[in-house]
């Protein structure tokens, strides 16, 4: 089986007044089906421009990207937006939820850009906040759901179409360090026993090294990518905590 | 997406935020009120126009002397006349008409009691009546016989019967019209005022009675028993032109007109004077519902505006939304339908205010508003088309946001 992320020298230039800036450099990887990566850098280093490129919410300058047996680097943004729409699912550090909308009407959200019928929608979005472990919030709105609740609405909210690959920016960045251990604990859970793909984007090693392998990024070239052999299970605790 | 959840998504979003909401819609509401209003007004003022016209007699001809004042015509020609000859020619001769009333009015020092006053008297037939729907409220109209035996016999106005005779009854009672003694044995009912001259302060006497008794050689030229006006009523609308080219005719043969003549005399058509009253109003109506709209466009850039606040404080949101899988026209669309749906809202609440402000000008007794089925559907749509039109920038604005750069913005 191909796989499911293939991306050969990727390169993204902004141009930012007279300057020009190399968020990428030559990108290339590619991530198998079912694998759970981290691409990890400090700030600058082009990881979230990989994750918009990767998350097809951005095209790359030049370079290629084969996503699930589709080239998507020549796109335009009706097919990309039907590539997000079937293939994709994003966390958000800070869940991007609607404010005045239920949990399970947020979870829906994805499914009425798909024109499947409401019934079935319904039943999906229901499926998947049963996944999160939010089956008896889902009349509730964001404000009367703790943070942990809210980020495990917007994951049922990214799963909610069945995406080749889920992106999470950061999931646990706007968390305590419990609750962020919960979230990490639902992401390895996805990976462990629904073969899930997940691609998490950090700037933490300590949640990096929760997955199976490391991807750094720095200045727009990747600098080391290594399995990571026993992943941290979730609920460890940071090294510095230790004493 | 369907369009009912994105009006469901709209309404919510719109009820989160009443007061602006309301501030925003505001403009579109006193725009399609004002509207309304203003051509139920317009529309009232026409109809009472056209019915005040009407209570005149309809299907009404006005002959009257004169020359057509043209350049270089002959400003020594001989004064034009109506003679009494005329009407009896043309009582002989015209068809298609209901009534012919000849007049001859001049004003006099009408005299009962102590009263005293200058009232317009006029020498009548008994078509007079009739012709100029005037109705009796006691006694008896004028008739045939009365001119025939040159009876001392008046009918008089209602407003006359009142001044005259504060107190009592004035049927059989005497009035003394420039020394000459007269019996009323007829009042009318009020016609109610017109903005030409109190046509409820007139005395009406036997056409032929005037000419014997009171009017002396004031009322005659050249031997002949002259006339100010005739009015003749044709007897139904489709033949007021027909019976206008008739009296044309005969008028001309009458008073002897040769080919290269021009008329010297006038036939004013009541039917053309309404439709040329009704015009102008028309036109006024049209004139004000114009400015009126004006507003609506004011009201339609302040949907703009408030729409553009709105999406840059939804970027968020909409870059959320992009990233899940909405495509620009999702954008578009859920934008346009929530302007549109903002201004049908405004439209809404801006028929009901302008057809409460109609009911109130008619409460008060101002004008009797119209409300038409055409103004409401006419404001309605542009209302709707305000919210197109004015949404469309805003919308097309979030639709081309990019997604990433969305999504980070605060």
């Amino acid at each position: 089986m191909p796989p499911i992320i293939e991306i050969e020298n990727l390169v993204k230039v902004f141009k930012m007044g007279e300057n020009e800036v190399r968020a990428l450099d030559g990108v290339s990887l590619s991530v198998e089906r079912g694998e759970m990566v981290a691409i990890m850098g400090p700030s600058g280093s082009g990881k979230s421009t990989l994750m918009s490129i990767v998350g097809c919410l951005d095209v790359p300058t030049s370079g290629s990207y084969i996503l699930d047996g589709d080239a998507v680097e020549k796109m335009k943004d009706t097919r990309l937006a039907d590539v997000r729409s079937k293939k994709i699912g994003f966390v958000f550090q800070q869940f991007n939820l609607l404010s005045r909308t239920s949990a399970l009407e947020n979870v829906l959200l994805p499914l009425t850009y798909t024109g499947m019928s409401p019934r079935k929608a319904r039943e999906k979005a229901l499926q998947s906040l049963e996944m999160v472990g939010l089956k008896e919030r889902v009349k509730h709105h964001p404000s009367e759901l703790s943070g942990g609740q809210q980020q495990r609405v917007a994951i049922a909210r990214a799963l909610v179409n069945d995406p080749a690959i889920l992106i999470a920016d950061e999931p646990t960045g706007a968390l305590d360090s419990k609750t962020g251990a919960e979230i990490m604990e639902l992401f390895q859970s996805l990976h462990r026993d629904f073969g899930q793909t997940v691609i998490m984007v950090t700037h933490d090693s300590f949640v990096a090294r929760h997955t199976d392998r490391i991807i750094r990024l720095v200045d727009g070239r990747i600098v080391s990518d290594a399995p990571n052999p026993n992943p941290l299970k979730a609920g460890a605790l940071r090294p510095e905590a230790q004493f | 997406m369907l369009v009912s959840q994105n009006i469901l998504t709209a309404l919510r979003g719109l009820m989160a935020n009443k007061l602006r909401s309301a501030l925003t819609i505001l403009g579109i509401v006193i725009g399609v009120a004002a509207v309304v209003a203003l051509m139920a007004i317009g529309n009232g003022a026409t109809s009472s126009i056209t019915s005040r016209i009407q209570s005149n007699g309809s299907n009404l001809l006005n002959i009257q002397a004169g020359r057509a004042q043209r350049p270089g015509s002959d400003s020594r020609a001989a004064p034009a006349y109506l003679f009494y000859s005329d009407y009896v020619a043309l009582s002989k001769t015209l068809t298609d008409v209901s009534g012919i009333a000849p007049a001859y009015q001049a004003r006099y020092n009408v005299i009962q009691g102590l009263q005293s006053s200058q009232i317009s008297v006029t020498g009548v037939t008994e078509d007079y009546l009739k012709v100029h729907s005037y109705e009796i409220a006691a006694g008896r109209a004028l008739s045939a016989n009365d001119r025939l035996h040159l009876n001392a016999v008046a009918v008089i106005g209602d407003t006359t019967a009142t001044d005259l005779f504060p107190a009592g009854s004035p049927i059989g009672q005497k009035i003394k019209i420039n020394g000459v003694t007269f019996t009323v044995v007829g009042t009318l009912k009020a016609k109610g005022s017109s903005s030409f001259s109190n046509e409820d302060d007139i005395v009406c006497i036997p056409l032929e009675t005037g000419y014997s008794q009171l009017f002396g050689s004031n009322a005659s030229q050249n031997g002949k028993n002259t006339l100010n006006a005739i009015a003749v009523s044709a007897s139904s609308a489709d033949t007021v032109d027909a019976v206008s080219g008739q009296i044309t005719f005969i008028l001309r043969h009458q008073h002897k007109l040769k080919l290269a003549d021009s008329d010297d005399f006038r036939i004013l058509n009541q039917a053309a004077l309404l439709s040329t009253l009704s015009g102008i109003t028309t036109t006024l109506t049209t004139f004000l519902g114009a400015i009126a709209a004006l507003s609506l466009l004011v009201g339609g850039i302040g949907i703009m505006n408030i729409t553009l606040v709105s999406v840059s404080e939804r970027t968020r949101e909409i870059g959320l939304r992009k990233a899940v899988g909405a495509r620009k026209d999702h954008i578009l669309f859920q934008f346009l339908i929530e302007t549109m749906t903002l201004s049908m809202i405004g439209g809404i609440m801006g028929i009901l205010l302008g057809m409460g402000i109609a009911g109130v000008v008619t409460l008060l007794g101002l004008i009797t508003a119209e409300v038409s089925l055409s103004s409401i559907l006419l404001s309605f749509f542009f209302s709707l088309a305000i919210g197109l039109f004015f949404g469309i920038y805003p919308a097309y604005r979030a639709a081309n946001l990019h997604p990433m750069e969305a999504l980070r913005s605060e």
